[in-house]
């Protein structure tokens, strides 16, 4: 199996008559979970990530007294593949979450000191990314939801010590859309959005976030390398596909 | 917090150029016990770098009978930081440093040499001050050297950044804390091969590209470091004992 996949892949085909660069078909949903601040479900394919938003009364960093925090983490659930298993979060879960985290943050995704409540009290943004089913991509898959949950969350008040969750009309203030563009790379060849079957014989792995303007996040994953023209021509598809990518994202949270 | 204007007249607080590397020192074998060690001072970071095996993959059923499997602990003492006291014990931004340095050792090292064997490299940040993943790993590869693993290459690490319109080399700390972008990379040097690359901030595609040219102009130093210092024990032995075997 991993051989023919291989040899298709080298000789530039792909599973479904796919293009290198071309992505599955992406479905966007929001407002799914009534519990939750915001929430987002999103399938890339088979892969198929859910986002809830939670927000809580915290203290601020000691650093950053006037803005309100973001707390990403992310959960393999076994649920989603047979290979995922219960237990602490994994380096694999932990990087998921962090390289969401860093995308959401570099690009000033949420309008930090909009958290602000009085001294000593801001709102702490839970980001919580739950992989229902797994089938390659997590990254693009976990921060388009991110990022379409977010748009759609609605703020708690704080009110007499309380917060109040109930009939709420005040989004979460949202500067900026920041996607990302997830890359394998299997023999010499490169291919955008990998399924799970071409992410079990990749050697290498790069994702790049962008805003359209700037590059907001990159991270490489696993033992291959890559040439400077590869990472350049990555990087130049990657803005490339923003617009496509953010206009799924509006579509979502009109 | 006010944010401290980090460059006045074309220059970094501690006085480098943009382009400027800190000062870097490397020692090899400080840990006896240790297949291959390394003492690095890179500016103010102090890191040690340590190397055990191959030896027998533990538990067995991790081994690999294809090749050696590599385990990475990167690791920051909890007085290594000016901040208070640090927690014991892995954090979340440990295990992905640890995770992302295992990655560029699996590439380097020729693994497949070693079937069902394990190679530990344990990087401990003794004083923090900006660039330790970039520090640890270039000590890391030191420390691989000096132990005789086969390697194909001996990769090095360091970070680019960016202050307002100016891409600068090898940040501090306190440039981290308030730059406007920062991105570690790690390089063999021999093909250029990108082992490692992360980045957060904001970079436009000319700043990403010169930031690149800077890792792989500061790289051309920090190799020439790295060598002379896997050299040198070999070298004072010369000097001691040359003559008697001429």
């Amino acid at each position: 199996m991993n051989d023919y996949l291989k040899e298709l892949i080298s000789s530039g085909l792909r599973s479904h008559d796919r293009g290198n660069f071309d992505y599955r078909e992406i479905k966007i949903k929001s407002d799914v979970i009534k519990t939750a601040e915001g929430s987002a479900d999103v399938s890339i394919g088979d892969t198929r990530v859910l986002v809830g938003i939670k927000l809580d009364v915290d203290e601020p960093m000691p650093d950053k007294p006037d803005e309100g925090n973001l707390i990403t983490s992310a959960e393999l659930l076994p649920l989603a593949s047979p290979d995922f298993e219960p237990g602490p979060p994994n380096p694999e879960s932990i990087e998921l979450a962090r390289v969401v985290d860093r995308a959401l943050r570099s690009a000033e995704a949420i309008d930090m000191k909009s958290l602000f409540i009085e001294e000593n009290k801001v709102w702490s943004v839970f980001v919580d990314i739950y992989v229902l089913n797994y089938d390659g991509n997590l990254f693009d898959a976990s921060l388009l939801a991110a990022m379409t949950a977010l748009m759609k969350t609605k703020k708690p008040i704080y009110k007499d010590n309380k917060v109040i969750r109930e009939n709420l009309n005040e989004y979460l203030k949202v500067n900026n859309i920041v996607v990302s563009t997830t890359f394998a790379k299997i023999g010499d060849i490169l291919i955008l959005d990998p399924t799970g079957e071409e992410e079990s014989i990749m050697n290498a792995r790069y994702t790049i976030a962008n805003d359209g303007n700037n590059i907001r996040a990159i991270q490489k994953g696993l033992y291959g390398s890559f040439k400077e023209e590869e990472i350049d021509n990555m990087v130049e598809i990657s803005f490339k596909k923003y617009n496509e990518l953010k206009l799924l994202i509006e579509n979502a949270t009109k | 917090m006010e944010k401290p204007q980090l460059i006045v007249n074309g220059l970094r607080l501690d006085g480098r150029k943009p382009d400027e590397l800190r000062p870097i020192k490397i020692e090899t074998d400080i840990i006896k016990n240790a297949s291959g060690s390394a003492y690095m001072e890179w500016g103010n970071n102090k890191v040690i770098a340590a190397v055990y095996g191959p030896k027998e993959a533990l538990p067995k059923h991790t081994g690999d009978p294809e090749k050696a499997i590599i385990k990475c602990v990167y690791s920051m003492t909890p007085f290594s930081s000016l901040e208070e006291h640090g927690r014991s014990g892995p954090n979340r931004r440990a295990i992905e440093i640890s995770k992302v340095t295992k990655e560029v050792f699996e590439n380097i090292i020729l693994v497949e040499n070693f079937p069902r064997s394990e190679i530990d490299i344990f990087i401990e940040i003794l004083q923090a001050d900006g660039g330790t993943r970039a520090a640890g790993i270039t000590a890391a590869a030191v420390a691989l050297a000096t132990s005789g693993i086969p390697m194909r290459d001996i990769p090095y690490a360091v970070s680019a950044g960016r202050v307002g319109d100016t891409v600068i080399i090898d940040l501090n700390k306190l440039e981290d804390n308030y730059s406007d972008a920062d991105m570690p990379v790690a390089i063999a040097p021999r093909n250029n091969e990108i082992l490692l690359m992360q980045m957060d901030g904001g970079l436009t595609r000319e700043q990403f590209k010169k930031a690149l040219e800077m890792i792989k102009n500061a790289g051309k130093v920090i190799t020439k470091i790295q060598r002379e210092a896997i050299k040198k024990p070999y070298e004072d032995l010369i000097n001691k004992y040359g003559a008697k075997y001429e």
